[in-house]
């Protein structure tokens, strides 16, 4: 099998100046194209001000911009109005901040919240402790044995008093793509807030916001080949004026009062502080890099990537694959080698210069029930080909090799 | 792997560590111990509890049982059997010279077999494994000199 780079290894500096890397931890954090350094540094060599302040032509130019750098995103992401786009530090600082100004508003006790045994810490722990301040109950929704959000036992879960159903696009640990708009209109049917955690959902998969039904998407762009420390939370326009701002300081005001004080207009009243126009700007160029490639294709070239890597791997002897068939999973595969742990498995690919991930993968309630304390997660992007596919498939099977001869 | 492993590998992952990772020593739980700790690495969920027997001052028996990587679990492995029958001051000292031994900060001394581990030093990231069951005995070896019923879950930070 020949399954070629959709993008060229050369627009990456960092791959570029490492030919021998095999990196697969795009689902951990994606490396950067030149296109996107660019942009970071173009901004600071032409436009560097602070937006929103200034009357002077440099200001204008920041705060152009940063929103121009909204609205590309916005657009990408299919949301139509830009100014429900807000930045954040990435997908645990939008949950958060979800769970935090919506939820302390909205969430008494006897309320019900709902999230699924597949989620992300990030989109875990916020309505946990949410559930724990308020006396909500907490419910968890356990899965299908292919590692699937189990609709029929969602919906049972799902009451008249359930307030907020948070889930997310793709699994990170295990690759499950879910149903979003059945598990939206699961959580609407009793007015429930739809809330889904996108950080491996956007990078991979046409988003299409306005039309995919849920209340609030959260995602980080570090993921999607842009800069660390820049992300958002695209959500309805009501949902976002009904609810309190999250933190509070410069730009996120109307007018400051002895005793009082008014918030300013979306996106600006959830945005307190001197924004990252920076990683706004990377992140656009990035999203315009993704536009160009075409996000069908990144999702077909990935796809098939995957059933590559799960048809090779299903060849090695002890090995077990986590999650749904090839067909209904992200781009990612994560599985077990028996008496291999995925932490000495992966010290022993890096001698092979191949970059995977092994631990809990942020999900431990996920880990508790596929009864494992961790596992190895090798995923794609688009630098990635089938030469990567090989090289992880042979080392894995020496690895096995040489633990099983010590026996 | 394409060729044989590193030399620096080959050292991390010596034949002993690998034998005592499939077939680990006094991998059990101790109903009748003096006290009992437990080692939790939150970075990867890899959670160990030591149980010790002690009889006045000395390590009468020691298990473990968890679940880890090779590293950890053969360290944990090879440490019972090195103080079993030592004094509290005795292991404390072992403890110290092996923690110097992994973090290649001198130590070495009275190891014996678990010198295996001086590969370690070469992996920073490793050092955590090789010495959680390490911290979960010296915090049981605490527990059971204040006396039989404090045996707190201590996470390793």
């Amino acid at each position: 099998m020949n399954i070629k780079p959709l993008a060229p290894r050369s627009d990456f500096p960092l791959l570029a100046g490492d030919p021998k890397l095999h990196y697969l931890d795009s689902a951990a954090t994606t490396q950067k194209p030149q296109a996107v350094l660019d942009a970071i540094s173009g901004y600071y060599e032409r436009d560097n001000a602070n937006p929103h302040r200034g009357a002077y032509t440099l200001s204008a130019a920041a705060t152009e911009a940063y929103q121009t750098a909204r609205d590309s995103i916005a657009r990408f992401l299919g949301a139509a109005d830009p100014d429900t786009l807000i930045f954040t530090r990435g997908t645990t600082e939008s949950l958060n901040l979800l769970a935090t100004a919506w939820g302390h508003a909205n969430v008494k006790k006897g309320d019900r919240i709902v999230v699924t045994r597949l989620e992300h810490h990030a989109n875990f722990v916020p309505w946990q402790q949410l559930a724990l301040a308020t006396g909500a109950e907490f419910r968890i929704c356990e899965l299908t044995a292919e590692g699937e959000i189990d609709l029929a036992k969602l919906s049972e879960l799902v009451t008249k008093n359930t307030k907020v159903v948070a889930f997310g696009h793709v699994s990170n640990a295990i690759g499950t793509v879910n149903p979003v708009a059945e598990i939206a209109a699961i959580a609407h049917r009793v007015g429930a807030l739809a809330v889904c955690d996108g950080a491996q959902g956007a990078p991979h998969l046409t988003v299409g916001f306005d039309s995919l039904g849920v209340d609030a998407y959260a995602f980080s762009g570090h993921k999607m080949l842009g800069p660390m420390g820049i992300g958002g939370l695209i959500a309805k326009r009501d949902l976002l004026e009904s609810m309190p701002p999250y933190q509070m300081g410069g730009d996120m005001i109307a007018l400051v009062g002895d005793n009082a004080t008014t918030w300013n207009v979306l996106p600006h009243k959830f945005e307190a502080g001197t924004p990252n126009v920076e990683g706004a700007v990377g992140l656009a160029a990035a999203v315009g890099y993704l536009e160009s490639l075409g996000m069908d294709k990144v999702h077909a070239h990935e796809t098939a990537l995957v059933r590559y890597a799960t048809e090779r791997l299903a060849t090695i002897e002890d090995l077990t694959l986590l999650g749904p068939p090839a067909v209904r999973r992200g781009g990612l595969v994560s599985f077990t080698l028996r008496d291999v742990h995925p932490h000495d498995l992966s010290q022993l690919l890096d001698a092979e210069n191949i970059a995977v991930r092994a631990g809990h993968h942020c999900a431990q309630p996920l880990m508790r029930a596929l009864g494992v304390n961790a596992t190895t997660r090798a995923s794609f992007y688009v630098y990635n080909d089938s030469s990567d596919v090989d090289a992880l498939v042979s080392a894995v099977a020496h690895v096995r090799e040489r633990f099983a001869a010590t026996v | 792997m394409t060729g044989p492993m590193s030399g620096e590998l080959e050292e991390l992952y010596q034949s002993i560590i690998l034998d005592h990772n499939r077939r680990p020593q006094n991998f059990r739980a101790m109903p009748e111990a003096s006290a009992h700790a437990d080692g939790l690495n939150p970075m990867c969920g890899d959670q160990f509890t030591v149980w010790l027997k002690m009889n006045g001052d000395v390590v009468e028996d020691v298990s473990f049982q968890g679940s880890g990587c090779a590293i950890s679990k053969a360290s944990a492995s090879l440490m019972t059997q090195a103080v079993k029958g030592k004094t509290k001051a005795e292991a404390e000292k072992l403890f110290d010279s092996f923690h110097g031994l992994v973090t290649g900060h001198g130590g070495g001394e009275d190891l014996g077999r678990l010198k295996a581990f001086s590969g370690v030093s070469r992996f920073p990231l490793r050092v955590k494994c090789a010495t959680l069951a390490w911290h979960a005995m010296r915090s049981a070896l605490d527990d059971a000199a204040k006396g039989p019923a404090s045996n707190p879950t201590e996470p390793q930070a």
